[in-house]
């Protein structure tokens, strides 16, 4: 079966990944709302997924697909735990600002 | 005509991404993140990874997504709140985006290819089968361990989000 | 068979002192006194049996017990050596031991901590019994330092009084001096001979193989006969045992009269086969014993204190012993030990039995005319203070003689000098005796009227042991040399004296010598009826004998003063300077963690970007600078 690689190579792949990294980076210093931090975290863990595909492909070997798996776990798991303590949050500050908790000053 | 397609879908991977950061309402964020889920399954299907393609949409833009949707309107968040930042992190936030972006992008296009010209042998690695096999053999411990973290990250959620009780009679 | 029994001879004060230590309390004061006696009385008959054993089989007994220490070629191991010396030493020292037991359980009734005073008892005769019958010289170190830290804890009993401690820390501190000589004694005899093992020491040494090295085995003998003069109160580290009266009375009858002060006898005895080869260390040897015999015994002219005259005549015989030694005559020295250790216990307890019955008094000045109260305890101290002036037929006489007559075929000198110090001796004994029982009594009404004879627990052990001082010479007469013979197998070759012209009258001169001392004893205090001055009275060389010879005044300006002077500076200067300088880092960290803390300023956005900026100067050194 051909694949997309023949046409247009396996560097823009590269360069859509890292554009995407790039934005997900941008998102998350821009915003204040932690949801929205999270999400921009899912578009970075995203872009990182994708290059491990485009590779897998280029080097015609399962492993990095496998690691995508993994690394959705990852995701998942960490989604479901930081929205469970942006609930906790929410509960005891009544917003998910971020610049209201400065619990971390030292 | 696999050009257009991926050049169509890139300019809506990195549109929905964009859209997402800059919505002030965290609803439309997610709905524009859905949809750069979806564009990201169809990169996948390019590149021929259907099994993969399937599961991305399962469970990002169905578990996740809707777990965020879910927390979003369980805090009531859905109008725009948000306060303004202060010009200066926005400008810091945009210094660090254009660092980001030149660093990576300037390390890749410095990278060379192992393999000088791509080609497709026709060998059969990313079918279901095969992928299973590899899952199951090559990595059996990871995939166990992968499955006690989710076992661990579902018990740490409830356990976290529940309502402190004595908190509450206070 | 022989495993159990030396099991039982060396663990069952062990035992005593376990139980005492954690159950004490639960058997009662009687009831612990019991315990650490049948402990003793344990290790007694074991002792007995092997005893038997040895004297007819003429055998030594060796076992071992466990590997210990073992590194390549060099090996110790945990092995006992039962031979005619050790045995000779468990002898008294468990017999005389039990009779001290016996004789606590009635004098320590009425202290608080009895089981306590017990258990160190017993813990004492334990190490005494490890020190004795060790096979080599680290076990030998350990009953060393255990006997030691025993004595510290018994000087030290009667802890609520400073004054004790201070005497308890004294004979600890002394007796580490003598106790790092002795280590780095041991250190160069393994050097030498790759071995701590007695036997294997006399084989390599009589083999021949130390004589290439005679200076460094001078060295090991004079670094051992160092530790054996702190633990055995010679010149110069004497001065803590008249100071070590402190503890009770039957502390300082087994420890400070009989037993562990005889320790550092013992250990050259033991070794006297390396003591061979370096006779300058034995000419050494018998100066620093003539004179601390002498000096001790001239201190004890004029001490008032009960149990301080008995101190210094302890120091004083023990110089007697180290002369013996020092001259070679080993079973000499092995002799006087042994009838020292009778009538000198017995005079302790005597002594103890007195102050019982004043009541704490020790001040000789406060007593007199005890004679009619206290029958027992004035003959059984009657006949010990006879064998200790040498007077015929009491034990003291035949091994005071014979020390006498080794001196006097060594070197007229010395026999003058320990001649001198036999009758003062005898003067200061028989001072002691006149002042305490003869006489009217001077104490006050009250001590008068509850002056009793003490009970038969304390009367007991007394007979006992003046039957000894009186009989004990019996085991050595000129005649009749048993003692000799029995422990022949040690030394080499060592003919004894025959009764000729010159022993006659070297007798003859020696009990002239007591007797003139006891004359002038009663000529001054029976028929002019002195009695000694208050201290701030005395003048002249008595106000410098009183003093000890300042002896204690100079140890104090020529060490301790410097010491202490080093000490201060120390802590005014350099310990402050170092401390400035380690405060100095405190401060600088302290200054730099306050402007780090500045960072933490608790905005997320903040850290993300510094996160960020962080992953960007990574990447940016992997991939454009390596």
């Amino acid at each position: 079966m051909e694949t997309i690689l023949k046409e247009i190579g396996v560097e823009t792949y590269l360069y859509l990944s890292a554009l995407l990294f790039s934005i997900g980076v941008f998102g998350i210093l821009l915003r204040r709302n932690a949801i929205v931090m999270f999400m921009s975290i899912e578009i970075m863990l995203n872009a990182v997924n994708m290059m491990l595909v485009a590779f897998s492909t280029y080097h015609q070997d399962a492993s990095g697909q496998v690691f995508v798996f993994f690394s959705m776990a990852v995701a998942a798991a960490e989604v479901a735990v930081g929205l469970a303590i942006l609930v906790s949050i929410f509960r005891n500050h009544g917003s998910v600002d971020i610049d209201n908790l400065k619990n971390l000053k030292g | 005509m696999g050009e257009i397609i991926f050049y169509a879908l890139a300019a809506v991977t990195l549109g929905t991404a964009l859209l997402t950061i800059f919505s002030r309402n965290p609803i439309h964020s997610a709905l524009s993140l859905v949809v750069c889920f979806f564009s990201i399954a169809g990169h996948y299907l390019l590149l021929n990874a259907q099994f993969l393609a399937i599961v991305h949409i399962i469970v990002y833009s169905g578990a996740i997504m809707i777990l965020m949707l879910f927390t979003i309107m369980l805090m009531n968040l859905n109008k725009d709140d948000e306060s303004h930042k202060p010009i200066a992190a926005k400008i810091a936030a945009t210094i660090a985006f254009c660092l980001v972006g030149l660093v990576l992008l300037a390390g890749l296009l410095r990278t060379k290819p192992v393999v000088e010209s791509y080609y497709y042998s026709g060998e059969d690695f990313q079918s279901i089968k095969v992928l299973g096999k590899v899952l199951l053999n090559e990595y059996m411990v990871p995939f166990e361990f992968a499955s006690v973290l989710l076992l661990v990250a579902m018990i740490g959620a409830v356990l976290i989000s529940k309502k402190d009780k004595e908190k509450s009679l206070k | 068979m022989e495993t159990s029994l030396v099991l039982l001879l060396l663990l069952a004060p062990f035992v005593g002192f376990l139980s005492n230590v954690f159950l004490g309390k639960q058997f009662g004061r009687t009831g612990s006194g019991v315990l650490g006696t049948l402990a003793v009385v344990a290790s007694f008959i074991a002792t007995v049996i092997f005893f038997m054993q040895v004297n007819s089989t003429k055998e030594a007994i060796n076992i071992h017990l466990f590997d210990w220490i073992a590194m390549g070629k060099f090996s110790i191991g945990f092995d006992i050596l039962l031979d005619q010396l050790s045995l000779l030493w468990l002898m008294f020292v468990t017999g005389i031991g039990a009779l001290i037991h016996l004789y606590s359980i009635s004098y320590m009734h009425d202290d608080e901590n009895t089981h306590k005073f017990f258990s160190y008892l017993n813990l004492f005769v334990f190490f005494m019994i490890m020190l004795v019958a060790g096979s080599n010289l680290l076990i030998m170190f350990i009953g060393w330092e255990g006997v030691g830290l025993c004595s510290y804890l018994l000087i030290g009993f009667w802890y609520k009084n400073q004054d004790y401690n201070d005497a308890a820390k004294k004979a600890f501190i002394m007796n580490r001096i003598g106790d790092l000589g002795f280590l780095i004694g041991i250190f160069i005899i393994g050097y030498l001979f790759n071995t701590l093992d007695f036997v294997a020491l006399k084989q390599a040494i009589l083999a021949g193989n130390g004589t290439a090295n005679l200076a460094l085995i001078g060295t090991a003998a004079l670094c051992l006969f160092i530790g054996a003069s702190g633990k055995s109160a010679q010149i110069p580290l004497y001065t803590w045992l008249p100071d070590a009266m402190a503890g009770p009375t039957p502390v300082s009858a087994l420890i400070h009269a009989a037993t562990m002060v005889t320790a550092g006898i013992f250990m050259i005895t033991r070794l006297n086969f390396l003591f061979e080869l370096a006779p300058d260390v034995k000419m050494i040897i018998a100066v620093v014993g003539v004179f601390t015999a002498l000096v001790a015994a001239a201190i004890g002219l004029v001490q008032n204190d009960i149990k301080k005259v008995l101190a210094y005549s302890t120091v004083s015989q023990l110089g007697l012993m180290f002369l013996a030694l020092g001259l070679g005559a080993y079973e000499v020295a092995v002799f006087h030990v042994i009838t020292h250790a009778f009538f000198k216990a017995c005079l302790f307890l005597g002594s103890g039995s007195v102050i019982h019955a004043l009541h704490g008094e020790q001040d000789m000045r406060n007593m007199g005319g005890l004679r009619k109260a206290m029958p027992v305890t004035f003959i059984t101290m009657l006949i010990s203070t006879l064998a200790i002036s040498g007077i015929f037929p009491f034990a003291g006489f035949w091994s005071k003689d014979e020390i006498l007559l080794t001196a006097f075929h060594g070197n007229t000198v010395l026999w003058v000098l320990g001649s001198i110090a036999s009758i003062m001796t005898a003067f200061y004994m028989f001072r002691l005796m006149f002042l305490t029982f003869f006489g009217e009594f001077r104490g006050t009404e009250e001590q008068k009227h509850h002056l009793h004879e003490s009970p038969a627990l304390i009367t007991v052990p007394l007979i006992v042991l003046a039957v000894l001082a009186a009989i004990g010479g019996a085991i050595n007469l000129p005649g009749n040399n048993w003692l000799n013979h029995y422990l022949a197998p040690l030394f080499k070759g060592h003919e004894a004296h025959h009764l000729d012209n010159t022993a006659y009258m070297l007798m003859g001169i020696a009990t002239v010598g007591a007797l003139i001392g006891i004359g002038i004893a009663y000529s001054m205090y029976i028929s002019k009826k002195q009695v000694p001055e208050a201290d701030d009275k005395v003048q002249g060389l008595h106000k410098v004998l009183a003093n000890k010879f300042y002896l204690d005044e100079i140890y104090m300006a020529v060490i301790v003063k410097p010491i202490y002077a080093l000490a201060k500076f120390s802590r005014d200067y350099i310990e402050k300077g170092l401390s400035n300088i380690v405060f100095g880092f405190g401060t600088v960290a302290d200054g730099l963690a306050l402007q780090g803390k500045k960072m933490q300023n608790g905005n997320i956005g903040f850290y993300l970007f510094a996160f960020v900026f962080g992953l960007c100067s990574i990447v940016y050194y992997l991939f454009f600078v390596r």
